[in-house]
């Protein structure tokens, strides 16, 4: 197995206050590993250091060291913004921008430059929408509004401007917290099929969830990583006693 | 015995407060007396008779205060009249106000008559202050009395108290919205009358801007020409400079204050715009006329053109300072108010801030910036103090910023203000001028409006 992330002694704090400690583990290539954890544990903030979206944050500091593909993330000759463009996200909320569901897909391949001209940036949009199981449904509608789809539809029309710019790993918060069960699944049965071709990390709140779609699973509480390993291991035999407290729901 | 106004009033306030405690007390014992709950909280009880005992009592002291002495006034005329059958009105009329400063000891008189009908008068109005007293204090305390007497804990005062509350609300909007007809009904009845005197297409085609008709009717002049284009144009020219100064600068300011500024720069930059807005106009007055005006003039100089001492760029410059911070906190608060979720999308997709700046925020953010520019704009047109100092009065058909115009409001402050007869047409010319401002500002409402209606890019 080769790893794409490796972080190292991760540590992140908020001014004087420290989200996470010492967070040290290797996520593998196109696999989906999910992240799971009570509310608080730091999480959501171990997902964004790995694009780097807590740079946006003030007085956030960020000590350790994270390796994609062997290139420290971190390092001066980095640029955040190519960066994000190779580590994709997916938010909690739907957060379509308000302009037609062609304009929301082509936008990363248009700030990024991925289609010379409007038929190739045109298939580009087809092909997104296609691997997000979108293009029966919204075919006739691409200069519609995507703030007027369902919750469901615009998680997944995030999803698919995410795989618009050909990301190499898709990182998702709590994607499916707003949906109901049935959008939940089809966004579910959408990451199974994406992570052939790439690398997911998932943060949610439903165990469920994650022992149905994700390979690896890592247990978070109050900013330390407790426990990391096989999601089968870990929902059946977990080593340590907080991870199955948490799992049978004893707190959290 | 005298009851003077400010103590009636104390007396009211002071007994429907007392019926609020009463109340709210009185109900809570009838309660318990009947082991029951009330149906409303006890304080709601106390607002009910509060509003029973003060509002109508209230408004019969009102009504007496700015009727009674008019009513006494009537019954002297008439009493005067009858007295003197011979004498005409206004000589009546001014036997009345003699009669009436008599009776302040305003003035002293030796006519027997006279100081007879001046103590009557004084009596009659000490009369009506005890009678208005006593009605006004012993309708609050019987009616507070009946209403305190009569609350059950299962009646719902709640209900009563909430609904005068919406009928307040329904008032104040409603006298907004009057007033605003009444003044624009009497805009348009007293710019009819212009029109009466002057051909309305002379007036709202004409290119040559002139009232100088003769001031006292014995005076031969010229017959004035009232076309309003120079001054409509005038206008117009000193608000485009004024927009072309304040829209960039206000604009990006906001985008700078709003997205880069750290917490420390913002909350000392913004509150100095907010001064900046705080500023009297005619202060920016003598910094155009004073500073601004012989500043173009010498760039002009040293350029080699010739600027008037009075030029349109200096008002509409100072102009566009004064409006820079409305534009600017305005955009600023629009620009905050577009969810960080859109931001945070941007950015997640490799967007740089620049590029989620402008194709992001600012689109989603138009309605916004337009209602903020629509603001800047109406204030810039409707301002005269800096027009009247800087850009000066004469009415030139241009639109070289360089030269000296007029604006319409400038215009209606001159042919309004010193002696002028009110039925003059050079008077009523200002409200054929004020008719025009209120269309074009009109119009440039509804067009803003729908322009931001279709750039409009909606988020939830």
């Amino acid at each position: 197995m080769t790893s794409k992330f490796r972080t190292k002694k991760v540590e992140v704090s908020y001014g004087d206050k420290k989200a996470i400690r010492d967070i040290s583990l290797d996520i593998e290539k196109n696999i989906i590993t999910a992240l799971i954890g009570p509310s608080g544990c730091g999480k959501s903030t171990f997902l964004r250091c790995l694009n780097r979206m807590n740079d946006v944050i003030e007085n956030c500091s960020i000590k350790g060291s994270i390796h994609l593909d062997e290139q420290d993330i971190y390092g001066p000759d980095i640029d955040p913004v190519e960066l994000r463009a190779r580590v994709g996200m997916v938010f909690q909320k739907a957060n379509p921008f308000p302009k037609s569901i062609f304009d929301n897909i082509a936008y990363g391949p248009r700030i990024h430059g991925l289609a010379s001209n409007d038929s190739e940036l045109k298939d580009i949009v087809h092909n997104s929408l296609e691997k997000a199981g979108l293009m029966d449904e919204v075919k006739d509608r691409l200069n519609d509004q995507a703030t007027g789809l369902s919750g469901g539809q615009q998680q997944r029309i995030c999803i698919a401007r995410a795989i618009a710019v050909s990301p190499e790993v898709i990182l998702m918060d709590e994607p499916c917290s707003a949906l109901d069960p049935i959008a939940t699944a089809k966004i579910e049965e959408l990451m199974s099929e994406l992570c052939e071709s790439y690398t997911i990390i998932i943060v949610t709140h439903s165990m469920q969830q994650a022992a149905r779609v994700s390979k690896k699973t890592a247990f978070f509480h109050l900013g330390d990583l407790i426990e990391y390993n096989d999601t089968d291991k870990i929902f059946t035999q977990p080593e340590n006693q907080k991870t199955q407290d948490y799992i049978t729901g004893r707190f959290g | 015995m005298t009851l003077p106004l400010s103590f009636v009033f104390f007396v009211l306030l002071g007994l429907s407060v007392y019926f609020y405690y009463h109340a709210k007390s009185g109900i809570v014992r009838k309660a318990a007396l009947l082991s029951d709950r009330t149906k409303a909280l006890p304080s709601h009880y106390g607002q009910q008779s509060f509003l029973w005992a003060f509002i109508p009592s209230f408004l019969i002291l009102l009504v007496l205060t700015i009727g009674g002495p008019n009513y006494i006034d009537q019954i002297f005329y008439n009493k005067i009249q009858e007295l003197n059958p011979t004498f005409n009105e206004s000589f009546v009329s001014l036997i009345l106000a003699k009669v009436i400063n008599v009776s302040n000891g305003k003035i002293s008189t030796g006519e027997e008559n006279i100081i007879m009908l001046a103590k009557d008068y004084k009596i009659a109005f000490e009369q009506l202050h005890f009678y208005r007293g006593l009605v006004v204090i012993l309708c609050a305390a019987l009616l507070g009395m009946i209403i305190s007497y009569r609350q059950k804990p299962g009646s719902n005062a709640r209900e009563q108290v909430e609904k005068f509350i919406v009928n307040i609300f329904f008032a104040s909007a409603v006298i907004a919205i009057f007033t605003t007809v009444a003044i624009i009904l009497s805009l348009f009845f007293e710019a009819l009358r212009f029109f009466n005197l002057y051909n309305f297409f002379d007036f709202i085609f004409g290119l040559h801007w002139a009232p100088n008709v003769a001031i006292r009717t014995d005076q031969v002049a010229a017959e004035g020409s009232f076309g309003m284009i120079p001054v409509l144009l005038g206008t117009l020219l000193i608000s485009f400079i004024a927009m072309c100064v304040a829209i960039p600068i206000g604009l990006f300011s906001a985008i700078y204050l709003a997205e880069f500024a750290t917490p420390k720069i913002r909350d000392f930059v913004k509150p100095t715009l907010e001064i900046l807005a705080g500023i009297p106009t005619v202060v920016y007055g003598y910094f155009a006329a004073l500073t601004a005006a012989p500043f173009f003039r010498e760039i002009g100089f040293s350029l080699g053109l010739d600027v008037s001492s009075e030029s349109a760029i200096a008002a509409g410059a100072v102009m566009g300072i004064m409006i820079i911070p409305f534009i600017s906190s305005l955009s600023d608060d629009v620009i905050r108010a577009v969810p960080q979720s859109l931001r945070d999308g941007s950015m997640g997709l490799g967007a740089t801030k620049a590029e989620t700046i402008y194709l992001v925020i600012l689109p989603a953010a138009i309605p916004g910036l337009v209602g903020a520019v629509l603001l800047a704009v109406s204030r810039a047109i409707g301002e005269t103090m800096i027009v009247v100092m800087a850009a000066g009065l004469s009415a030139n058909l241009t639109v070289n910023p360089l030269e000296s115009v007029t604006t319409v409001t400038v215009q209606i402050v001159s042919l309004l203000t010193g002696d002028t007869e009110f039925d003059d047409i050079k008077t009523l010319s200002a409200f054929g001028l004020g008719l025009a401002l209120f269309f074009f500002t009109l119009l440039l409402n509804i067009f803003a409006l729908s322009i931001s209606r279709r750039l409009a890019e909606r988020y939830d």
